[in-house]
């Protein structure tokens, strides 16, 4: 049983993305035999470069992609090399880390709800400095160069990145290299990015490439901040994907392959940058520039930042505020009063998609769980350890864009007779699950002390007992938090969920999404303040469960 | 036969040469194997117990009451070893890491009162309940002793176990060890870079030198 885990874990990361991919390109060529259509052609390429604006809309989401990355990336690596080891760093730190569990939706509505023409920062200003008690007639919201969608996605990739960071940088000798450089005169951040950064970064490319991918093919946080004349490649082809006229399909197909191109020649031009980087950093190197005073970009570093921490958590409070805001007029700082009403009047309808949220989030992350201890339990057992190849493939559903296969896949599911149903949602979510569950559970298992292991099989154990009674209650703690992290990415599943449940299967995050253009916020306040508390909450339990069963072990308190 | 027999056990790193013996331990005897630390002198035990890593590679017969134990897996050969660390379970009691020990063909209220005599041997009499973490070095060494006795071993593994003590405990510790090896006439294996624990030991020793 335990040899079939690493076939079954390859068998879902890469299957659905080849098959996927498959039933994109052959439509896309004009080969649908269930749609009536047989004959390959250029037709629908045609039709696709045909619609207004296209080019535009791929622009926008190359340049969303890569500055997305490049903003989020640089402040990343400025703040470690400037702070890495100081108290404020890890005072910042504990304040991110939560950040990561909040789905980007509930996140966009956030920043939208606070910056938008009557936010509550055009509230906190006015009338008094604006001299209006209206509403300025300004797009700050879904702005023509995407400006509040990159802001939201910065936000949001800040804490993956700098968290991918941290995981990686234990295996450099950061504090030995910090000293030597500056004992030789270099200031903190360049001696950082001069010895310490270049391993980093080899351990963190592929999470680098995902936040690339996702960030120029992402949906939901397009629908919300994003441009709407023309939108995002991606938001146009989620719209023609789930149009009513199927004859669509073969066009949205099309468009599929254009943003996976897209999402190539995002990395394309990524690697290029990491070239020029790279040549930059070893003339500096050889040349000894030292940048010895480093306070001006030390403060930058931290205070962006800070910044967009400040704006996350503003934005959900004043989500929350939303979700009981009684009257709340324009240019009130804070509603008139608060009611539960909100709450109680949309509580019939939310209990159907709420319901739907946590069955399959459940069950995605039970079997992604599963999964990821038989791979690493065999492993262990093999004695062998994954290369980069293994990593490389569980990567891949993270880096090839969900709009370019979750719509052949649903065509797929289609043929199979499995559409708009629970096993194919929970499926489908299974696939970007897994490697989060993965990715966060396997650091600490492997670094599990073998010892106890050898000590238990001296004293007669078998692998199995060893496994139940000793490896998996010492760490039940990094797996329940895995399982938590499993959770979150569920609930923040949008596209996937949309297609694969054809509108049938909604959960509370399709549901505000779709809410959003309505602009009821005291509704959308509700789907987004429980989006972003369910995660927290499954996270508050991966620490009280152990907490509860080992209150009276010493030992089990200090973090394995 | 009797007692542990390894013959021409040869374990190298690399193509180097790590050490290469061939001994005979009678029950209730022993062999110190002693060197400064990055001689390679653990991967003997490694080997014996049945969990060598595999960058090295290794040859020879270990044979345990005349029986060939080199191919069985880790937890057929019944290699007892104790650690530098006592590495008591966190997540048991003390009369939990016991019991885990005590072989199943004990059975029912046995079972515990096997468990709670073993504490009372070593003075721990009504820990049994006790958190591991809450122990004193000394009486973390004393459970993990006993624990490893409990699953009725045929061969004592010591890797370096009283290194990490205070110097009183040390040879408190130590006597308490090979007294109650003897007593149970066990073979036992000593790796250490200590002495006074070879002479403890009082058998044979073997140094290892680097190079």
């Amino acid at each position: 049983m335990l040899k079939s885990g690493p076939i079954l874990a390859i068998a879902i990361l890469l299957g659905p993305v080849l098959c996927g991919l498959l039933a994109t390109l052959l439509p896309a060529f004009g080969y649908l035999p269930v749609l009536g259509q047989s004959d390959f052609s250029l037709e629908f390429f045609n039709q696709l470069f045909q619609q207004p604006a296209i080019f535009q809309s791929t622009l926008l989401s190359l340049t969303t992609g890569l500055g997305t990355t490049f903003i989020a990336l640089g402040v990343v690596i400025a703040f470690v090399s400037g702070w890495y080891g100081t108290r404020s760093f890890a005072r910042l730190q504990h304040l991110i880390s939560p950040l990561l569990s909040v789905p980007h939706a509930a996140a966009a509505f956030g920043l939208a709800f606070l910056i938008a023409p009557s936010g509550f920062l055009m509230r906190l200003i006015s009338p008094w400095a604006t001299g209006s008690s209206r509403p300025p007639d300004v797009l700050i919201l879904q702005d023509q160069m995407g400006l509040a969608m990159v802001a939201g996605l910065i936000a949001k990739e800040i804490p993956f990145l700098l968290l991918v960071t941290l995981a990686a940088l234990p295996q450099t000798q950061a504090n030995q290299s910090r000293y030597v450089t500056q004992t030789l005169g270099y200031g903190a951040t360049t001696g950082f990015i001069l010895t310490t950064w270049p391993l980093v970064y080899r351990q963190i490319r592929l999470a680098v490439f995902a936040v690339i991918a996702y960030a120029a093919s992402v949906v939901d946080v397009a629908v919300i901040l994003g441009p709407s004349r023309p939108s995002t490649l991606s938001v146009r082809l989620a719209q023609w994907m789930s149009d009513p006229d199927i004859s669509l399909r073969f066009m949205a197909s099309a468009g599929a392959l254009l943003q996976l191109a897209t999402v190539i020649a995002a990395i394309v031009i990524w690697m290029f940058l990491e070239k020029v980087f790279t040549r930059l950093r070893n003339r500096i190197a050889l040349q000894g520039m030292r940048f010895s005073k480093d306070r001006v970009l030390k403060l930058a570093s931290f205070s962006t930042l800070t910044l967009f921490v400040v704006l996350v958590f503003a934005g959900l409070f004043v989500l929350a505020l939303w979700s009981v805001a009684g009257l709340w007029t324009f240019p009130d700082t804070l509603p008139q009063n608060l009611s539960l009403r909100n709450w109680t009047r949309t509580y019939p309808t939310i209990l159907s998609p709420l319901s739907t949220t946590l069955i399959t989030g459940f069950c995605a992350t039970a079997i992604a769980i599963i999964l990821s201890l038989a791979c690493l339990e065999r492993e262990a057992r093999a004695g062998r350890k994954n290369g980069n190849n293994a990593l490389l493939l569980i990567y891949l559903p993270l880096i090839v864009p969900q709009v370019s296969f979750v719509f052949g896949l649903q065509v797929f599911f289609l043929w199979l007779g499995l559409d708009a149903s629970w096993v194919a949602l929970v499926f489908v979510h299974l696939i970007f699950v897994l490697p989060y569950v993965f990715l966060s559970l396997s650091d600490p298992w492997r670094a599990w002390d073998k010892r106890y292991q050898f000590m238990a099989f001296g004293l007669g154990a078998s692998s199995n007992r060893v496994f139940w009674k000793v490896r998996l209650p010492m760490l039940l703690k990094p797996v329940l938090v895995a399982a938590a992290v499993g959770f979150a990415v569920s609930i923040g599943q949008y596209l996937p969920t949309i297609l694969i449940g054809a509108g049938r299967l909604p959960t509370i995050t399709t549901e505000a999404v779709a809410l959003a253009s309505g602009g009821n916020r005291r509704i959308v306040g509700v789907y987004a303040f429980l989006q972003m508390v369910l995660p927290f909450l499954a996270f508050a339990l991966a620490a009280a469960i152990p907490a509860l069963l080992f209150k009276n072990r010493k030992g089990m308190r200090a973090a394995p | 036969m009797t007692g542990l027999s390894l013959q021409n056990v040869q374990i190298s790193l690399q193509g180097k040469l790590l050490l290469d013996i061939s001994e005979t331990i009678k029950p209730g005897g022993s062999l110190t194997v002693m060197g400064p630390s990055g001689v390679g002198k653990s991967t003997l035990l490694a080997y014996i117990g049945g969990f060598l890593d595999p960058v090295f590679s290794a040859s020879g017969t270990v044979t345990l009451n005349g029986k060939d134990i080199t191919q069985l897996l880790p937890q057929s050969r019944g290699t007892g070893i104790l650690f530098q660390d006592p590495l008591l379970f966190p997540h048991m009691s003390v009369g939990e890491n016991l019991l885990f020990a005590v072989p199943q063909t004990i059975k029912g209220a046995q079972r515990t009162h096997t468990m709670e005599e073993a504490l009372n041997r070593v003075g721990l009499e009504g820990y049994s309940e006790r958190d591991p973490a809450t122990l004193s070095g000394g009486q973390k060494a004393r459970v993990a002793l006993m624990r490893v006795l409990l699953s009725q071993p045929s061969v004592l593994l010591l890797d370096e176990p009283f290194s990490k003590l205070d110097a009183d405990r040390r040879s408190q510790i130590r006597d308490l060890v090979f007294t109650e090896a003897k007593q149970q006439n066990l073979p036992t294996i000593l790796v250490t870079h200590d002495e006074e624990d070879a002479i403890a030991a009082g058998d044979k020793i073997i140094r290892l030198t680097q190079d």
